[in-house]
Order: structure tokens, then sequence, then C-alpha cells
């Protein structure tokens, strides 16, 4: 008995270490819901297409499995029965378990999908968790990395990710440039803007009283160390889709839960970097044949591969190569299995897979080929990347910047001009729709200009190679093309690269100094309020809109109205809209449906606006704390009364009571008071309905004075 | 023997991802895992010393394939195999030793047993015994097979007389498997205890007053030197750096922690100094039979300054470190290209590695070994003592067998 018990009391002991030492666990998500892989992806997943000859997913599982993570969560969505096959065979089948969803269009969604999964299934993600994509190399050490999250997290509970950047000169790695601010002391992230931003980045004033650090020249390695509070915040924000644009922006405009992200940089001495689109492709390849990503190098069995013997001048290939004596391989060059290589061909810089046959007098340049394909005789590769099972005919030319996908057929002396994607599936006309969601949300004018791209494409006519050869080229639409150059694996041209360095030196004048005086940085309540007053602006309108249906949702669905403080501060977000701006809003659509409500008198209309007034005090209320947005305030109403007549009588007694309620003080009224008095007397009719009220407003100032 | 099936995994994606690091750790690791290995292994009735083998070399092929570059690995394989075949040898020629007793015995109380087949057997036993045994493994006895034959008669005996022979023959099992623990054990022993091994034979070899050069951090040199220093010899350390790993920081803040008068060089200052110094003292990775060393880069560059100088160059090397291949040897690994970012900050170079439009592309090459060859290496000192290169195909033929040299 008594042996029995305190068998029983070591379990709860076990047990409730095993709770303080948490299972270390990673979300890898192997899909990157974006369509840059494409033609590609649309046979394979992109997580399995090889990267110097090894699945890209091994390297993030190797590197995962050996910074400890003790489990790990694949989440797959397109091809996941391809990818499930492949990890059941693969060594790592006892660490990894596979979320399936097919129905998942972007991150967020995953996300969402697996917090959902939680309570059905057993496995679920305790506690805080590496989030990555599975395109991922890296070699850093992540437990000191979690530690460190977990302690800040323990000191502070509003500490929930921990973001992993890593410091680079390298110019145009394909994605866009990379705007971040992070405080020089704690490291916590204030800014954070990715994409076009033309070399302007605007901050709030007040994160100059404290010292920031801006940069331009960081990677973001997609590396998270995440709290179990950013799931259930993505289950919360079901608008939120990508993961920086949307979640991290998100939280960083968000004061009310006032979480907080940091960064952390990676020593010099560990490489990092995500396989993003082609151009990085090229990248990452090159960084692993030069072994910056040692011990995840070809010549070291890491993944259950073969591997290759690493010879003088950085080739890599097995010893007993099939190779001509007149064969000349050059420097950085991978040779996979099984490959023989004909009389005469020169190689160099390329990635050759394994079982390839290579003919003689071929020239391959800076290229990817892939496993079995078939190149004839004197063919001619420059900086292309080839699938396997291709054949390419005698004397054909692949022009730099060719992506021929698998099985594709290039007939006799055929030139595949550059650039062009080649696939033996047609083109699909009509865009996916992960593809629109992808896309859709980076602003209105985006989505216009590619469903524009859109009707082009289904105009164009897919054409055949050649009589012997097989698949279709896949049309480059004219407005991507200007972008090709930057995300193919061809090295930028010199005169792009001139204009690119030329592009960055004018940002570095204007952000090279870490703290510009604060007279220079525009802050974003200035530059956004003559925006929005310019009548021209539809992006406004549009907000306005946004912000009137989302506040009449919440109304019908009777929520709790201070609900929608956070969809609203995402719109603000997304509209780049100052807090002036939502209060405008949401008073202007308060008013609209105090109108719309029944009503039969003006009296019935007071009681009405009254009514929603004081049930949405709060929402507005966030929104107005500073005079200024009082003011905008008053002059959305004094709009409104302009446009319907049916409210204009009620202007004094709505101002009043918005004076009662706290909403308005009484500085932003006397304020606007003094504003409109030098305006046109036609300007003037409301600022004469409520003279009195001013009066007595100062009049009641003037008392507490004395 | 799941449970040594996973540990052997384990242990290979340790070696994989080089995650064990120094000769000795690695060592140490995998002559336990063969120890597990050999104790969990269920040996048949016949021939259970090449039961033995094959497990031991099944396993020991991946290790090795892990990681060729650490030869420690395919050394306490073949250590371990050499011990299986002495034991077996051993046992064998007890059991000869043994069965002319019982033949002597028997003879006595022949009438009591049946004893038909008996003399007859004992006599095959005796003569198979006699082949496998007393002579060398021949090319003959490769070419007919192991000697199996030795077990025939055991099976045509019958009766009461067989069970007899089974029970002793089970005991006869255990006891090999128990001896051939028992070597290892020893094994492990040795390897834990080289450096003090070797650390007894410092004052023979550090004189007062003297000023040692060492390079890079290795901890049977740092043992090297405190056994002297702790015999008050007072000398001088000169610690080389090691770059680009710098491990001779760690080393030379440990000699300071352990009093030593300690000065910290950069290598490219090797020789400029050596004309002060009075002996090179340098840890190895790996001795190759020709008697070259494997050690830390710039090892070669240090040997080559001390033998223009006259410099007695010593190598210390614990017995797991003699690798019974020479450096020729197509299967010998010799070195391993580590990443550039020991050398380079990647956040810097970055631009220049990429290889744009008509600007030539950056190459970074980190080698983590450097080969010395023979003819440079003054004296080895290892557990057993000191040694010429030229003796190192001695000390090996006393410690692995011929026929383990090809895994």
């Amino acid at each position: 008995m008594g042996a029995a018990e305190k068998k029983g009391a070591a379990r709860v002991q076990k047990d409730s270490e095993d709770l303080s030492r948490q299972r270390l666990q990673a979300i890898v998500l192997a899909d990157s819901f974006t369509t840059r892989f494409r033609p590609l992806t649309l046979e394979r997943p992109k997580v399995l297409l090889p990267l110097v000859n090894i699945p890209m997913i091994d390297y993030t599982l190797a590197w995962l499995e050996s910074a400890g993570i003790e489990e790990i969560f694949v989440f797959c969505c397109a091809h996941s029965m391809q990818l499930i096959d492949y990890l059941k065979k693969s060594q790592w089948c006892s660490l990894v378990r596979t979320i399936v969803s097919h129905k998942s269009t972007s991150v967020g969604d995953a996300l969402r999908y697996i917090y959902e999964q939680q309570h059905t299934e057993t496995s679920q993600i305790q506690g805080d968790f590496v989030l990555v994509s599975g395109d991922t190399v890296s070699n850093m050490p992540l437990a000191e990395l979690i530690q460190q999250h977990r302690d800040r997290k323990k000191r502070d509970e509003k500490a929930i990710m921990t973001m992993v950047i890593k410091k680079q000169s390298r110019l145009g790695i394909g994605s866009d440039q990379l705007f971040v601010a992070v405080d020089p002391v704690t490291k916590q992230l204030l800014y954070y803007n990715e994409g076009d931003n033309n070399g302007e980045v605007c901050l709030d004033k007040s994160l100059l009283d404290t010292g920031v650090l801006v940069c331009n020249d960081m990677l973001d390695c997609y590396i998270d160390i995440c709290s179990s509070e950013v799931l259930s915040l993505f289950e919360d924000n079901f608008d939120y889709q990508h993961l920086r644009r949307h979640f991290v922006n998100g939280l960083l405009v968000d004061d009310i839960m006032g979480y907080k992200i940091f960064t952390h940089e990676i020593q010099s001495s560990f490489y990092a970097a995500r396989v993003e689109n082609l151009r990085s492709y090229d990248m990452v390849s090159k960084d692993i044949i030069q072994r910056w990503t040692y011990p995840y190098v070809p010549d070291i069995n890491f993944s259950g591969n073969h591997p290759l013997k690493l010879g003088r001048r950085g080739i890599y290939r097995v010893s007993d190569a099939v190779q001509s004596r007149s064969a000349d391989i050059g420097a950085s060059t991978v040779i996979g299995y099984g490959t023989k290589i004909g009389n005469g061909s020169k190689i160099c810089k390329s990635v050759i897979g394994n079982g390839c046959s290579i003919g003689s007098n071929v020239v391959i340049q800076g290229s990817y080929i892939w496993n079995n394909v078939t190149i004839e005789y004197g063919c001619e590769i420059r900086n292309a990347i080839v699938c396997d099972g291709v054949k390419i005919r005698a004397g054909a030319v692949l022009q730099p910047g060719v992506v021929l996908s698998f099985n594709v057929v290039v007939g006799q002396d055929f030139v595949v001009p550059a650039y062009s994607k080649v696939s033996l599936l047609q083109q699909p006309t009509k865009e996916d729709s992960d593809e629109e969601s992808e896309y859709a949300d980076i602003s209105n004018g985006t989505t216009h200009l590619l469903s524009g791209v859109n009707n082009l494409q289904m105009e164009s006519k897919t054409s055949e190679l050649d009589p012997d050869g097989a698949g279709y080229i896949w049309k480059v639409c004219d407005s991507v093309h200007d972008a090709e150059w930057k995300h193919s694996i061809v090295p930028i041209p010199m005169e792009k690269l001139a204009d690119m360095a030329q592009a960055m030196d004018g940002d570095g004048i204007e952000d090279g100094s870490v703290v510009p005086p604060s007279g220079e940085l525009k802050s974003d309540t200035d530059s956004i309020n003559t925006d929005a007053n310019d009548p021209n602006d539809d992006d406004y309108g549009y907000f306005e809109r946004e912000v009137r249906e989302t506040f009449l949702r919440a109304i019908e669905e009777d929520n709790n109205v201070d609900h929608i403080t956070p969809l609203i501060n995402s719109l603000r977000f997304s509209y780049d809209m100052a807090s002036a701006d939502c209060a405008g809003a949401i008073f202007y659509s308060m008013m609209r449906l105090a109108m719309d409500t029944q009503h039969n008198s003006t009296s019935e209309l007071y009681r009405n606006a009254t009514s929603i007034i004081t049930k949405c005090k709060g929402v507005l209320g966030f929104y107005v704390k500073q005079i200024d947005e009082q003011i905008e305030v008053i002059m959305k109403f004094e709009e409104m009364c302009q446009e319907s007549a049916a409210l204009s009588p009620l202007f004094v007694q709505i101002v009043h009571f918005l004076y009662d309620k706290d909403v308005v003080q009484e500085d932003a009224i006397l304020r606007w008071g003094e504003e409109k008095a030098g305006a046109d007397e036609s300007d003037k009719v409301y600022l004469n309905q409520c003279e009195a009220f001013i009066q007595w407003l100062k009049e009641a100032s003037e008392e507490e004075d004395s | 023997m799941p449970d040594v099936q996973s540990t052997v995994v384990e242990f290979v994606n340790k070696l994989r991802k080089r995650k064990i690091e120094g000769s000795q750790a690695t060592a140490k690791c995998t002559v336990e895992l063969l120890r597990s290995v050999i104790s969990y292994q269920r040996v048949p009735h016949a021939n259970q010393a090449a039961a033995l083998i094959d497990a031991v070399k099944a396993v020991g092929q991946q290790l090795v394939a892990a990681n060729p570059v650490e030869l420690a690995v395919g050394n306490v394989v073949r250590r371990v195999l050499h011990i299986i075949r002495e034991e077996d040898l051993s046992l064998t020629t007890a059991a000869m030793a043994g069965l002319d007793l019982l033949d002597a015995s028997d003879d006595d109380d022949v009438d009591n047993c049946k004893g038909i087949g008996y003399p007859a057997m004992s006599a095959a036993v005796v003569a198979a015994a006699a082949r496998s045994t007393l002579r060398p493994p021949s090319l003959q006895t490769l070419l007919e097979g192991t000697p199996e034959s030795a077990t025939v008669p055991y099976t045509s005996s019958s009766g009461a007389d067989s069970e007899s022979k089974t029970a002793d023959k089970s005991s006869l099992t255990r006891k090999l498997k128990h001896d051939v623990i028992e070597g290892v054990n020893q094994l492990i022993h040795e390897i834990a205890g080289c450096h003090e091994q070797i650390a007894e034979q410092a004052i023979e070899h550090i004189h007062q007053n003297e000023v040692i050069l060492t390079l890079g951090s290795s901890r049977t040199v740092l043992e090297f030197l405190c056994a002297a220093k702790e015999k008050k010899r007072s000398f001088r350390v000169f610690v080389a750096e090691g770059a680009p790993r710098y491990q001779g920081h760690l080393l030379a803040k440990e000699l300071v922690a352990r009093g030593l008068q300690t000065t910290v060089i950069t290598d490219s200052a090797v020789f400029a100094m050596i004309s002060r110094v009075n002996m090179v003292i340098i840890g190895a990775h790996a001795v190759m039979a020709n008697g070259g060393v494997i050690g830390p880069v710039g090892v070669n560059m240090a040997a080559l300054a001390a033998k223009k100088h006259a410099v007695p160059f010593v190598v210390l090397a614990g017995s797991h470190k003699l690798c019974p291949l020479y450096p020729h040897n197509p299967e010998v690994l010799l070195n391993e290209l580590r990443s550039p970012s020991e050398l380079l900050d990647f956040g810097e170079f970055s631009d220049c590695l990429d290889s744009g439009a008509g600007s030539g592309s950056l190459q970074v090459v980190n080698p983590t070994f450097d080969y010395v060859p023979p003819n440079l290496v003054s004296l080895f000192i290892t557990d057993t003592g000191g040694h010429n290169p030229s003796y190192m195909y001695r000390l090996i033929a006393d410690y692995y067998s011929a026929d383990d040299l090809v895994m």
C-alpha cells in the first residue's frame, strides 16, 4: 500500500515536472500561400522542391530537430497527400505530426484551423511554440532564444512574440524592402513595413521620445517564437490573413490589448533565410554550396540523403561519378548520383540532380537541373530551372530566367525565350482563390490591377513549343514583367542594379540618420490629416464605408459594441488612417444609423441619436482622446447637417449632448468656434446656432477660473 | 534490443549533425554504445564470436558512415572487434586444454558412458580448434569460411551426453560474452584514463625554465602542462590562438587559472616566436598508420617552423586516436570544411558572395584540420609511453586485427 502511494506521488511529481518543462513544439507551415513558384507548385508542393538536391522541408526539419524541438506539426494544404507520403517515409516520421486542411488560403486560416483542431485532438500546442514556414534554411540554435522568450513572458504578460531578424547587405533578395523600427534597449518592435514605401517611413511622433532604431538592412527570417495567445488572437480576428501584414501590424497598431512583439537579431555566426521566390532559391542554394548553412550541406548526410564528396573549388560529387574526361566542371557545382556527363560539356555554378544524362558539348551555367533530366548534345542552358523528367533535345537553347516544369520536352534547336515559364499544364486563366486572398488585401488599387491582368491572360493564347516538344509557354503578364527580373534566378542585370543602388542611396539620405530631427519626420497624424480633407481622395471614402458597415454589423448582431474597436483598428491600419479619421467615420456611422432608424419627428430623431451615442460612447471615446479628434467629430457633424435637412435643427442639441456625455470637451467646442469665426457667412450657419451654447461655455469656464 | 537500436540511431544522428565534438568524447560514446550492443546481442549456440563480430560491424559501419571525418569512431569499433577476436581465441585455446583434460578423465571411466562417438568427436573438435586457433587467420581459413566445422560433432552426439554438453556450451557462450564485455570495459577505462596516463609522463619531457608552444586547444595538452606544473616545474607557455575558432583563447584562460605563465600569440606569429621556444606540444585529432598527424588547422605550419629551427615537435595522442589506415587511403576523409561564418560576417559580406553580372564572387574555405607528415614529428606520447613516428605501425599491429582494417 505504502509503496503504491509512493509510486503515485512520484508520478504526480513527474507530471508537475513535465508541466513546468514544456515540450518544445513547432508549427511548420508547409504551404507558402503564394504563387511565386508556379508553374512548379501546380504539380508538387513547394516544400518538396529540391534545394541542392534535398527537399526544402528536410532542411527545416533537420534544423528544428537538432535545435531540440520535440514535436513538429506540419500544416499541409496544397498537394497534402504527396507531402504526407514523403514525411511518412522519411526519418522524421516519429517527430512529425501532420495537420491537413484544404480550405486554408492563408497563414491566418491555417493558424485558425490549428486552433480549432486543438479542442478535438489530443495532440495540441501547449504553451510556446516556434512558427516557421517549411522553406526555412537555418542553423541557428533555438533553445536559448525560446528561454529568453519565456523569461520575457514571465516578466511581461504582453510579450507574446519574438521575431528573428538578420542583418544582410545583399541587394534585392527578391522580397520587398523591409523597414523595421526597434527600441534599441528592449528590442521591442515598434514599426514594421514591408513593401513599396518609396523610401518613406512614417513613424508615430510618440516613438521619437525615447529613441528608436530604424533599420532597412534587415531580413525578416519568418522564424517566430510565439506564445499560445497568438493562436487565439488569430481566432479572434478573423480578418487576419497574412502573418506580417495583418497580424504584426495589427498588434503594433492595437493599443487596447497592448501586446508586444520583440525582435532577436541573429548572431553573425548563424545563418537563416527563407526561400520565398526563385531569386532567393538561387541565393540560398549558393549559400548552401558555400557552406554557410553548415552542418546542413551536401556532403553531410543530415536527412537520409546520399552524402556527396566535396572536392576542390567547391565541387560536390560522388566518388564514382560517370563523367567524361574532357568535361569541364567549374567551381561551386553539385552533381548528383548516377548522373552521366558527356564529352566537352562545360558546367559551372550549377546544381545537377540525380540520374541525369547530359550529352556532349552542353553548356550549363548558373542553372538548377533536378532529377532524371535528359539533355542532348549541344544544348545551352543559362540561369534556368529544369524540373524532374524534362527532356531537352539537341541544340536547344534556354535563355536566362527560363523555368521548365515537370516532364516538359523542348524540341530540337528550339530557343526558349528569356524569363518564360513552360509547363505541361495550361496556365490557369483564372487565378485561384488563394492568389486573390494573397493580394486582395494589399490595397484596393492592386486588386483592380490584378483583375486587369486576368483579362489579359484570358485573351492570350498558349503556344506549343515545337513539333516534337511538349508544353505550354505561360504568358508573362506585362504588368508583372517589370518585377520578373527581380524574382527570377538570373543575376540582376547591371543597369537594374545601378538603378536600385541609386534608389537605395536616395533612401540612405533620408533613413541614414538613426533618429532624424522630429521636424523632418512626418508624423502619422499630420500627413493623413491633410490627405483626409482632400475631397478627391477615394481612400477615405472607402474607409468610411467600411467602418460604417462594420459598425452596422456590430449593432445588428447586438454584440457588445466595444468589440468592434479592434476591427476598426485593423481597418484603420489597412487604410493608413489617423485616429481622428476613425472618430469622424464612427460618428458619421452613428448619425446615419440614427437617421435610418424609423422616426416621425425631429424629437424622435433626437432620441434615436442620443440613445445610439450613449450606447457607443465607449467606441467613440476611444478615438476622441485628443482635442483635434474631437474637433474632427464636430466638423464631421457639421458636414452631415449641411447634407441632411432633418439633422440640421438638432445640431446644437446633439453637440450639447456630446458635451454632457464627455465625448467632446469644452475646449474642443471653443476651438471649433474660433476656427469657424473667420469663415464665410454661409459656413457660419451652425456656428450661429451654437452662439448661445458657446457663450454659456465661455462664461462657465470664466466662472471656474475666477 | 529495440532499445539498443534506438540508441544507435540517436547516436548516428548526433554524429551526422556534428553534435559531438572531440575525439575522446566520441570514442567514449562509441565504445559505450558498442558495449550495450554486445550485451543485448543474442548469441547463437554456434559460432558466438562471429555473431558478435557481425553485430558490432553492422553498427560500426553505420557510425563510420555518419561522420567519416571523426576517425576515432572507426578506431574504437576496430578495437572492439579485436577484443572479440582475442577473447574468442583465448577461450578456444582454454577449451582445447579443457577437452584434453576431459579426455583423460573420460578414459578412466569409459565403461560408465556409452562413449562410442565420444573419442571420435573430441578428435574432430581438437582438430578444428587447432586449425582455427593455433594458426593466425590465413587466406585458406578465410576462404573456407568460419570454423563452423568445429560445432558439427556436437550436434551429432546424442543422449544424456549431449545435454551436459549444451549446458557446458551455454556457459561457454556466457563466458565469451562476459569476457568481451570485460575487455570493452577495460577499453572504456583506458579511454577515460588516457589523459592521466599521458600527463604522468610530463615530468620527463618538460624541464625547468623551458618555453613551450602549443596551438589550439586540447584537453590532453592542458592536463600534460598542468601535470608538469604540479611537479613544481616552472616554465612558460605560448599559446597560438588557433584561428578561426580561437580555441587557444580558452586554453590560455584555463592555463592561467591553474597558475601557468601564459602568453597568447596569433597563429601568424608562430614562426617569429619559434626561435625562443624549446618544444612544441600539440594534441592530435588522429594519428595515421604512417605516423602522420591530423591536427587542428595551422599545425603543419607550426611543425615546419619547428623543423626549421630544430625545435622538438611533440604530439600527444591517446591510443584511441591511433588509426590503422594510411592517409592516402581513399576512405579516409582527411578534412572537413566548416561554415565560412567562422571567418566572415554573413551580414557584411553577403553582397560579394552573390556573383552578380560581371563581378566575381567570393569563395571562403574554412578547413578544420591540417595534416603533418611523419618526418616533421619528433615524438609521439601515448598512454603507453613515448614512440617514434616510425614505430606507429607496430603499435597498430598490437591494437588492431588485420581483418578489421577494411570494415
